[in-house]
C-alpha cells in the first residue's frame, strides 16, 4: 500500500480514507486543500481521521496524504509570549494569513524559524553528551533564558560548539558521529517528555489567593481540579492563577472557551507585571487559545499540545504552571469524535476512555530530576464545568480521582458575591502533610497550627449555622455568638479576596500569616475582654477593627498591619474598663 | 452548477434521505429534492461515502418516496446578502415572506459561518444603556456581548427582549442598533406581538426577520439562525452596523438538533439531546464580537425558556458555559406581579467589569451594584428564617434588611414597560433605597462614595 490513499466517508470532523497505510496517530494531509487531520482508528485497509479543520466541501474520492509523522510541536526558542490555536498554529500569523475569519488550508511554522537568537554554549568540544542535556543558553525574553537541550535519545561527543547568532534551523553543535544539533526540535504531543525520576513535592505553589496558599495548598508539581457551575469564577481563578502564582513559566489552554474572554486575556496580559520579577507577564507566557466554535479536533489536541509545551520547559529546570479552562470541553470533543465513531459509549456518552485520557493528562504533571539533572516541575490546574454544578459526572468524578487537590467552586457563594467562590466544607488539599515543613522554615514555625486554627472555627461555624437557622442568633450563648463573629471575619476579610482590585488581588504568603494571626488575635482579646464583662457588641464594633479590615485594600499594608492589631486589641481591652 | 438528477432514493427516515450510487458528493453541499408532484424540497447533505449519502431535507420528508429525484448543487448553503435586507421580512429559510422581492445580492455569504480568530476579537467595553434598572446597574449589557434571557413558559420574556430592543443605546449617544430578529418554532401569536411592536415604534424598517413559526418544519430551524447570523455579520462587519440579534426560542431549536440525531441513530447524550450540542451552539452564540478595525459590532439576546423551569436542564446549562452571563426571569417575581421580574441574584454578565466606571457609567456604579446585590441577596435568605422563627427575633440589621429586600422589589426591579431610566436615574435611585440601611452595614461601600453620594449627604 501506498502512502496516498483517497476519501471514502466524510461525517463532520470524521473522515475516512481507504487505500494508505497508515499507523495509528499518523498526521495525514486530506483533499485537494490538504487539511491536517490525524488516524484515530485502522478497519482493514481503512484509516479513520479526525481532521483538524472544517470539512464542509471535501468529497469523496479526493486524495489522503500519510506524512508517516504524529502530531508534534515545534520546541525552541520563540515559543514563550507566542499565542497559538489548539494544533499550535499562531493566531497572529493566521490572521495575517486570512483575516479575522478563521478559515481552512492555512500552515504556519509555530515561531519564527528565521529569527536569530544569540547561542552561548554551556558544553565544550570533547564533552561527553546525551539526550536531554543543557549544551547551551539562549536569553529568550527579559527574564527567561532558554536552554538548549539534546533532544532526547540522541547522545554522542561534541565535535564543534560555537558561540553566535544562529536561527532555530542552523547548526550549533556537531557530535563526533556527524549529528548536527539545532535550537529546534519536535517532539509528539501524545507521549510524555523523558525525565530520570519523579520526586514527591515538598515545595507549595504560592498563588497570592489566601485561601488556596492558606488552607488547600497545591504543590509545584501537583495536580488540582476546579470543577464549578457556570458563573461560580473558574475562570477568574484560572486567570489569577496565571497571573500571579510563583511558577517560572506558565503555560495557558483555552480549551473550548469564550471567545471574548479569551480575547479579554489575550489584551490583559501583555500589560500585566509579574509581582515576583517585576517585568511582564507575557515574557514567562505560552497561550493556546482553541475557543469553542473552533475545530472540535484540535481542541481535542490542544490539552496535550499545551502540556508537551509544558514538559520542555520543564526539563530546562523550571518550574511550570499549566492551566487548562476547561477539561470538560475536552473531554466533550473527545465524545463528539468518539460518537461519530460508533464507538459503544460510557457513561453518559462519553467513550470508555474517558477517566484514562484523564488520569494519564495528570500524571503528566510532576516535580522532576530532568535527563540534564535539574529539578523541574509541571503543576497542572484543570478547571472543570460539570453540567448543572453536579460533580457525580463522569468528567468530575474521572478528575478527582487523580488529583491531590480539590478547590470546589460553589454557586451560592458566587451568588452572595463571596470571591473566590471556593467552598471551603467541601474543597481539600492531600498535601499540607508533604508541605508544612516548608511553612515551618520559610514563613513560621507555628504556620500549620495557624491553619488548623482557622479551618476548625469554620467547621465549628457550619454546625453553629445549623442552629441558627432553627432558633436564631440571639438564642445561642455569648461564647458561640463570639465564634460566630470570628468565623465571620475569617470568611469576610480572609477568604473572601478580591481579584480585580490592584492591592487585594495578589496576597503575599507572609501577609496572608499576619491576616490569618489577626483574625486570631481578635478572637484571644475578645474572649478575654468578654470573661472580664465587656458586651459582645462593644467588641466587635471597635473603631480599630473596621480599619484593620479595610486596611487591606491599601497599599503598605503589610507594614502597618502589626500596629492595626495592637490598636485594635486596646480598644477591646478598654470596653472592659467602660462596662 | 446543477449536476445531473439521481433517483436512487434507498431509505427515507424522520427528516433523511438515503441515497446510493452518486457520483461523489461535498460533505455539506446543499441538495435539491423534485417530488413526483413536481414539488421542490431543499436539504443538506450530512453524511458521504462512495456508497451512501444521507440528506438532512429541511422542509420534513412528507410525501418524499423512492421516485424523488435528488439534484446536488455542488456549493454549500449560502444567503444572499445585501443592505437590501433591513427593513425585509423572510421565513426561516431565508426566502421572502413579506410578498416583497428576492433579495437582489450583493454577495452570498456561506451561512455556517467561520470562527473569529480570538486574537483579532475586540474585547466589548462599551456599557448599553437599556433603562431597565436591574439590567444596567446589575447585569450590564455591554456591546459585543451574548446575553441569553433564561426564562420559562407563560413569563414575559417577550416583552422584556422588545423593551431592550426598543430603549438599547449607547450612553449619551443616538445610534440606534439594526435588529436582526430570529423566530425559531414561536407560534403566530407571539410572532405578530413582536411584529406589530415594531411596526408600531417603527423599528421595523430597521429590522430583518427570519421566521420560522410553530407549524413550519421543525428541521429549518437548523439553519434559520445560521441565516440570520449571517445577515447580521454582513450588516456589522460589512456594512459598519450595530447589530443587535434576538433569537427566540433556543429551546425548539435544541430539541429540532434532537430530532435529526434521533433520525441518524447517534449516541444521545444528556436527556436524549447530540453529544455535539455545546458545540453546535457555540458556533452561533460565539458570533457575537467586535473584530479590531471594524466599525461594527453583533451583541446578542438568546431567548430560551427552560424547560420545568429547570435551570440544570441541558439547553440552559451548556447556553450558559457559552454565553456572557444570562439574565433569569423568575415566575416567583411575576407571580407578584413585578414586571419586569428579573431574579438578579443568578442572574450575571460577564463582561460588565469592562464597561462600567467613572469613564463609562458612574465611579459609584462597581460597588453601588455589588451592595445592592448583597443587601438583596441577605434580605432574601432571611425570608426563610422569618418563616420559621417570626420576625421578632431578628436583630436591627437583618430587619433592615429584611425590609429592603422588599422595597428591592417594588421599586427598583420594577418599572412600567415603556420607563426608560438612565443610569444616573438608576444609581441615585440605589442610593436612596440603600438610604433605609445603616450605614455601617454598608459594608461593601466606602467612605469617599457615601460622602459623595449618600442621600444625607447630598441636598
Amino acid at each position: 500500500m501506498s502512502k496516498e490513499g483517497q476519501i471514502y466517508r466524510i461525517s463532520g470532523p470524521v473522515v475516512t480514507a481507504k487505500g494508505m497505510s497508515a499507523a495509528m496517530y499518523d498526521v495525514v494531509r486530506v483533499g485537494n486543500e490538504g487539511l491536517m487531520g490525524e488516524v484515530i482508528e485502522l478497519h482493514g485497509d481503512q484509516a479513520v481521521i479526525q481532521v483538524y479543520e472544517d470539512t464542509s466541501g471535501i468529497r469523496p474520492g479526493e486524495p489522503v496524504l500519510n506524512t508517516g509523522e504524529t502530531l508534534s510541536v515545534a520546541l525552541g526558542p520563540g515559543l514563550l509570549t507566542q499565542i497559538y490555536d489548539g494544533i499550535q498554529r499562531p493566531l497572529q500569523t493566521l490572521e495575517e494569513q486570512m483575516g479575522f475569519f478563521i478559515t481552512r488550508g492555512v500552515d504556519a511554522d509555530a515561531f519564527d524559524m528565521e529569527k536569530v537568537w544569540t547561542f552561548e554554549p554551556v558544553a565544550s568540544v570533547g564533552d561527553a553528551v546525551e539526550g536531554g542535556q543543557v549544551i547551551g543558553h539562549v536569553q529568550e525574553t527579559e527574564t527567561i533564558v532558554h536552554k538548549i537541550m539534546m533532544p532526547p535519545g540522541t547522545s554522542g561527543t561534541i565535535k564543534s560548539i560555537e558561540s553566535g547568532d544562529f536561527n532555530v534551523t542552523q547548526t550549533v553543535a556537531t557530535l563526533e558521529d556527524g549529528t548536527e544539533v539545532q535550537m529546534l526540535q519536535k517532539w509528539p504531543v501524545r507521549s510524555p517528555r523523558p525525565f530520570k525520576t519523579k520526586y514527591a513535592p515538598d515545595t507549595p505553589l504560592i498563588t497570592g489567593m489566601r485561601i488556596l496558599d492558606f488552607l488547600f495548598p497545591l504543590a509545584k508539581g501537583g495536580a488540582a481540579g476546579i470543577p464549578g457551575p457556570f458563573g461560580s469564577g473558574k475562570t477568574v481563578t484560572q486567570q489569577s492563577l496565571a497571573k500571579y502564582s510563583d511558577a517560572q513559566i506558565v503555560v495557558y489552554i483555552g480549551c473550548g472557551e469564550r471567545g471574548n474572554e479569551m480575547t479579554e486575556v489575550l489584551d490583559e496580559f501583555p500589560h500585566l507585571i509579574d509581582p515576583n520579577t517585576g517585568k511582564p507577564l507575557m515574557n514567562r507566557t505560552v497561550m493556546i487559545a482553541n475557543t469553542s466554535n473552533m475545530p472540535v479536533a484540535a481542541r481535542e489536541a490542544s490539552v496535550y499540545t499545551g502540556i508537551t509545551i509544558a514538559e520542555y520547559f520543564r526539563d530546562m529546570g523550571y518550574d511550570v504552571a499549566l492551566m487548562a479552562d476547561s477539561t470538560s470541553r475536552w473531554a466533550e470533543a473527545m465524545r463528539e469524535i468518539s460518537s461519530r465513531l460508533e464507538e459503544m459509549p460510557g457513561e453518559e456518552g462519553y467513550p470508555a476512555y474517558l477517566s484514562s485520557r484523564i488520569a494519564e493528562f495528570y500524571e503528566r504533571a510532576g516535580r522532576v530530576n530532568t535527563l540534564s539533572g535539574d529539578d523541574g516541575s509541571v503543576t497542572a490546574i484543570g478547571a472543570v464545568s460539570p453540567p448543572g454544578g453536579d460533580i457525580s459526572e463522569p468528567v468530575s468524578q474521572g478528575t478527582l480521582r487523580i488529583v491531590k487537590v480539590f478547590w470546589g467552586l460553589d454557586a451560592g457563594l458566587a451568588r452572595q458575591r463571596h470571591f473566590p467562590a471556593i467552598n471551603w466544607l467541601t474543597s481539600y488539599s492531600l498535601y499540607p502533610p508533604s508541605l508544612d515543613q516548608w511553612y515551618r522554615d520559610n514563613i513560621n514555625q507555628d504556620f500549620p497550627e495557624i491553619r488548623t486554627a482557622i479551618s476548625g472555627l469554620l467547621q465549628v461555624e457550619a454546625e453553629l449555622q445549623e442552629i441558627v437557622q432553627l432558633v436564631g442568633s440571639d438564642a445561642l450563648p455569648v461564647d458561640q455568638q463570639l465564634t460566630l463573629e470570628v468565623a465571620r471575619m475569617i470568611r469576610e476579610y480572609f477568604l473572601q479576596q478580591n481579584g480585580f482590585d490592584p492591592v487585594d488581588a495578589y496576597c503575599d504568603i507572609n501577609l496572608q500569616y499576619q491576616m490569618a494571626k489577626a483574625v486570631l488575635s481578635f478572637q484571644d482579646a475578645a474572649k478575654a475582654a468578654m470573661a472580664a464583662g465587656a458586651a459582645l457588641n462593644d467588641v466587635v464594633n471597635v473603631p480599630a477593627r473596621s480599619a484593620l479590615l479595610r486596611g487591606r485594600f491599601e497599599q503598605g499594608y503589610v507594614d502597618r498591619i502589626d500596629d492595626m492589631v495592637k490598636a485594635m486589641v486596646a480598644e477591646i481591652e478598654a470596653t472592659v474598663e467602660e462596662n | 452548477m446543477a449536476g445531473k438528477e439521481y433517483r436512487t432514493i434507498t431509505d427515507v427516515k424522520g427528516p433523511l434521505v438515503f441515497l446510493n450510487k452518486t457520483e461523489p458528493v461535498a460533505y455539506g453541499e446543499i441538495v435539491s429534492l423534485r417530488l413526483s408532484n413536481g414539488d421542490i424540497k431543499n436539504g443538506q447533505v450530512l453524511d458521504t461515502s462512495d456508497d451512501m449519502v444521507v440528506v438532512q431535507v429541511f422542509e420534513g420528508t412528507a410525501k418524499v418516496d423512492r421516485e424523488a429525484g435528488v439534484t446536488f448543487l455542488g456549493d454549500v448553503f449560502k444567503l444572499p446578502v445585501s443592505t437590501d435586507l433591513v427593513g425585509r421580512i423572510l421565513d426561516g429559510a431565508g426566502r421572502p415572506r413579506d410578498g416583497g422581492p428576492e433579495i437582489v445580492a450583493d454577495e452570498k455569504a456561506d451561512i455556517i459561518g467561520a470562527a473569529i480568530n480570538p486574537y483579532s476579537r475586540q474585547s466589548p467595553h462599551d456599557f448599553i444603556q437599556t433603562g431597565i434598572s436591574a439590567i444596567d446597574c446589575c447585569t450590564t449589557l455591554v456591546r459585543g456581548q451574548k446575553l441569553p434571557i433564561f426564562s420559562a413558559s407563560g413569563l414575559p420574556h417577550n416583552d422584556i427582549a422588545l423593551q431592550i430592543a426598543r430603549q438599547a443605546k449607547l450612553k449619551d449617544s443616538d445610534e440606534e442598533f439594526i435588529v436582526v430578529f430570529c423566530a425559531m418554532g414561536i407560534t403566530a401569536e407571539e410572532y405578530n406581538f413582536f411584529r406589530s411592536d415594531l411596526e408600531r415604534t417603527g423599528a421595523l424598517e430597521n429590522a430583518v426577520l427570519f421566521v420560522n413559526l410553530a407549524d413550519d418544519p421543525a428541521v429549518e430551524r437548523i439553519i434559520t439562525p445560521r441565516l440570520a447570523l449571517t445577515a447580521a455579520e454582513y450588516l456589522a462587519f460589512e456594512q459598519d452596523y450595530h447589530v443587535l440579534v434576538i433569537y427566540t426560542d433556543m429551546t425548539n431549536y435544541c430539541d429540532a438538533l434532537r430530532q435529526i440525531g434521533a433520525a441518524r441513530e447517534e449516541v444521545p447524550g444528556r436527556r436524549g439531546y447530540p453529544g455535539y450540542m455545546y458545540t453546535d451552539l457555540a458556533m452561533l452564540y460565539e458570533r457575537a464580537g467586535i473584530v479590531k478595525g471594524k466599525k461594527g459590532s453583533i451583541t446578542q439576546f438568546p431567548i430560551l425558556t427552560m424547560p420545568g423551569d429547570d435551570i440544570t436542564h441541558p439547553i440552559p446549562d451548556l447556553s450558559g458555559y457559552i454565553t456572557e452571563g444570562q439574565i433569569v426571569i423568575s415566575r416567583e417575581l411575576h407571580q407578584q406581579g413585578i414586571y419586569p421580574p428579573i431574579n438578579v441574584l443568578p442572574s450575571l454578565s460577564r463582561l460588565m467589569g469592562s464597561c462600567i466606571g467613572a469613564k463609562t457609567t458612574r465611579d459609584d456604579h462597581k460597588k453601588v451594584s455589588d451592595q445592592m446585590y448583597a443587601a438583596y441577596a441577605q434580605g432574601r435568605e432571611l425570608r426563610g428564617l422569618v418563616a420559621i422563627v417570626g420576625e421578632d427575633a431578628l436583630n436591627e440589621r437583618d430587619k433592615q434588611l429584611l425590609d429592603f429586600s422588599g422595597v428591592f422589589e417594588d421599586r427598583f426591579l420594577r418599572q412600567s414597560r415603556d420607563e426608560d431610566r438612565t443610569i444616573d436615574n438608576t444609581l441615585d435611585l440605589c442610593w436612596e433605597l440603600m438610604s433605609s440601611i445603616d450605614t455601617k452595614y454598608l459594608v461593601r461601600l466606602d467612605d469617599e462614595l457615601i460622602a459623595k453620594y449618600h442621600p444625607d449627604n447630598r441636598s
